[in-house]
């Protein structure tokens, strides 16, 4: 790792010989709340001024840029006895992510564990994640923000540069080649020693300002053995069985495809669609039966993948802890508040 | 207008073309309207279908047809008896739009009192108008095409599917899917009421992409939680009264909303 320290004004630069050739995606103001707070979203940005690198997270994930909600797949045109396929990765060219926190970027990290390192890696992930710059931000922990539960609070990995604020100026990790030779562009100083000093002091400081916890300690184990608990029937009276926590959720990948054929009838594709396991057809099989027709069955079985199945394969959860699905519940289903349910505390 | 075409073919085998007709009760015709409206695809969609009867876009008549799309609701007794002989004919019937659904907008007036309607409505020159039904309070309906109006994305990939001989399956999730797939703000972040969470998915999300909350036009998604729904609107400052104004709009929750039970004129008839 090469450490850098930038002043702040030199950031807008580095956009600029960015933004010249690339797609840069980086968190904007989509709105106001009807309380006059901000709404932050990932969106391409061409204009340095208005990425909100003091934004809190955005309501919704990057995850659209690497996983669509729709994407067509694979097809086929006629064209009189000949016919053609056509298979696209629906990759133009790479994207630049402005201010990703990291959170976001150990949900990458996850997803690569799945969809890059499984024997049959997906194609159509690989091409978007391989082709991505990333610029890691550090962030202020919000009300609904465990990612230090689920060891997401800082990313190892997966960047190619993680900036911190330290006022005037960025302390700047260095992770990738590509990244060490844009900064080239710029006017970037070593880290003198109180640099380095106010770092870390800021790094514990932000750890002091979680306010909400997960215990994670013998989780799998739990969920194990609370399987016929009666929260579950709980949440799943609260649950609206509307897919938004896992629409919202940056590593929620489960997806559905379809087939359908042009209206002109010399056409046809497959199209992927992702979709939520609290849906009620998700466990629908040929023939009609549904192995998952209760809402509370559903929402468990969401919790076991992310909680418990995920990490008896991977020996992590496949949860980050941004707080997005509990933010974005109407019904106010959260994390923290089923797995503390379901390991008997008091809420 | 049909014997005119070859007959198309989809990895060389013939599709089926079925002899249809459109047909309107009381209703806006909007739902008519919308599938001429894409111009793009409009000679491919009407090339699928045989169509023999289709006031809003041809002058030609014919009483021989196997599938009958029906926009509209019951109101009249002459509508009745028009329905029932559709019935009679048609192998396949569908209820077009919400108002043939669930007596859409219509309904409304069922819980307004008939005479003080048709007061309303039509002062000293009342016609013959009683509760607004929705087809299957009068004859079988074979398939429901929901929307108010119907998108015509989707109807033209139930139309595909019928030339195809494929199932014919609509969105079993509510609009919220889609709303967050289109990144949507959320309406009730907004500070808006929102039928979205309850409501069955298709349309895209068509309203709250204006940022207009969710009336629910295409009635419930297959597991709406309608109770937790009545909570969430409780703790965003929204009446009851507002929940039932958005319920009892298309007639979709009637099944959740008493008035609409209590019409006497329901009774099933017919085939």
């Amino acid at each position: 790792m090469i450490f850098k320290v930038i002043k702040k004004e030199e950031l807008k630069h580095l956009f600029d010989v960015l933004a010249a050739e690339n797609r840069v995606v980086g968190p904007v103001e989509a709105g106001r709340d009807s309380n006059g707070r901000p709404i932050y979203a990932f969106d391409q940005v061409s204009d340095f001024n208005n990425i909100c690198l003091d934004y809190t997270t955005t309501k919704i994930s990057a995850k659209r840029y690497f996983l669509p909600y729709q994407e067509d797949l694979a097809g086929f045109r006629i064209d009189g006895k000949d016919w053609h396929k056509k298979i696209n990765y629906n990759i133009e060219s790479p994207y630049i992510f402005f201010g990703l926190h990291a959170c976001d970027i150990n949900a990458l990290n996850k997803l690569d564990k799945v969809l890059l390192g499984s024997v049959y890696p997906m194609p159509y992930y690989a091409a978007k994640r391989k082709n991505m710059f990333i610029i890691g931000l550090d962030c202020i922990p919000q009300p609904y923000c465990f990612c230090r539960s689920m060891g997401a609070d800082t990313a190892l990995h997966g960047f190619d540069m993680f900036l911190t604020d330290m006022g005037g100026q960025y302390f700047a990790e260095i992770l990738s080649d590509t990244a060490f030779n844009f900064l080239k562009n710029i006017k970037t100083a070593e880290p003198a020693y109180a640099d380095r000093m106010r770092y870390i002091k800021i790094i514990a400081e932000k750890k002091r300002k979680f306010t909400v916890r997960v215990d994670t300690t013998d989780l799998a184990n739990i969920l194990d053995m609370e399987f016929q608990s009666d929260v579950w029937k709980q949440w799943g009276e609260k649950c609206l069985a509307c897919g938004t926590c896992s629409q919202v959720c940056p590593t929620c990948y489960c997806y559905g495809v379809e087939e359908t054929v042009n209206i002109n009838f010399h056409e046809a594709k497959k199209t992927k669609m992702l979709y939520s396991c609290n849906l009620i057809d998700f466990a629908q099989v040929a023939g009609g039966h549904n192995f998952r027709l209760k809402r509370d069955a559903r929402l468990k079985y969401r919790y076991y993948h992310k909680h418990r199945g995920f990490v008896e394969a991977y020996e992590e959860s496949l949860c980050v802890g941004c707080g997005r699905c509990g933010e974005a519940c109407l019904a106010e289903i959260t994390v923290p508040a089923v797995i503390s349910s379901v390991r008997g505390e008091e809420s | 207008m049909a014997d005119l075409k070859p007959v198309r073919t989809y990895l060389g085998m013939p599709l089926y073309r079925p002899k249809t007709a459109f047909f309107e009760l009381s209703s806006c015709e909007g739902c008519q309207l919308q599938l001429l409206n894409n111009e793009a695809s409009l000679l491919d969609f009407l090339s699928l279908l045989d169509i023999v009867n289709f006031r809003e876009a041809m002058t030609e008549k014919s009483d021989e047809f196997e599938i009958a799309f029906i926009e509209g609701s019951v109101t009249r007794s002459d509508e009745v008896e028009r329905l029932k002989e559709i019935r009679k004919t048609a192998n396949t019937l569908v209820a077009f739009g919400s108002c043939a659904c669930f007596g859409g907008v219509n309904q409304m007036k069922n819980r307004l009192g008939s005479e003080w309607v048709k007061k309303e409505v039509y002062g000293d020159h009342p016609v013959e108008s009683g509760f607004a039904r929705p087809l299957e309070d009068i004859v079988t309906v074979d398939l429901k095409i929901f929307g108010c109006p119907i998108k015509k994305k989707e109807v033209e990939k139930i139309i595909i599917n019928i030339a195809l001989g494929k199932a014919v399956v609509h969105p079993v999730y509510p609009v919220c899917m889609e709303c967050k797939a289109n990144e949507n703000i959320c309406l009730f972040d907004l500070g808006e009421p929102c039928l979205g969470p309850i409501t069955r998915g298709g349309c895209d999300s068509w309203c709250p992409n204006s940022r207009f909350g969710c009336w629910g036009c295409r009635g419930p998604a297959d597991d709406a939680n309608i109770d937790q729904l009545r909570e969430i609107m409780k703790k965003h400052g929204f009446s009851e009264e507002t929940l039932r104004d958005r319920l009892e709009c298309f007639g979709g929750f009637s099944k959740y909303t008493e008035a609409f039970r209590k019409n006497p004129e329901k009774k099933k008839e017919g085939k």
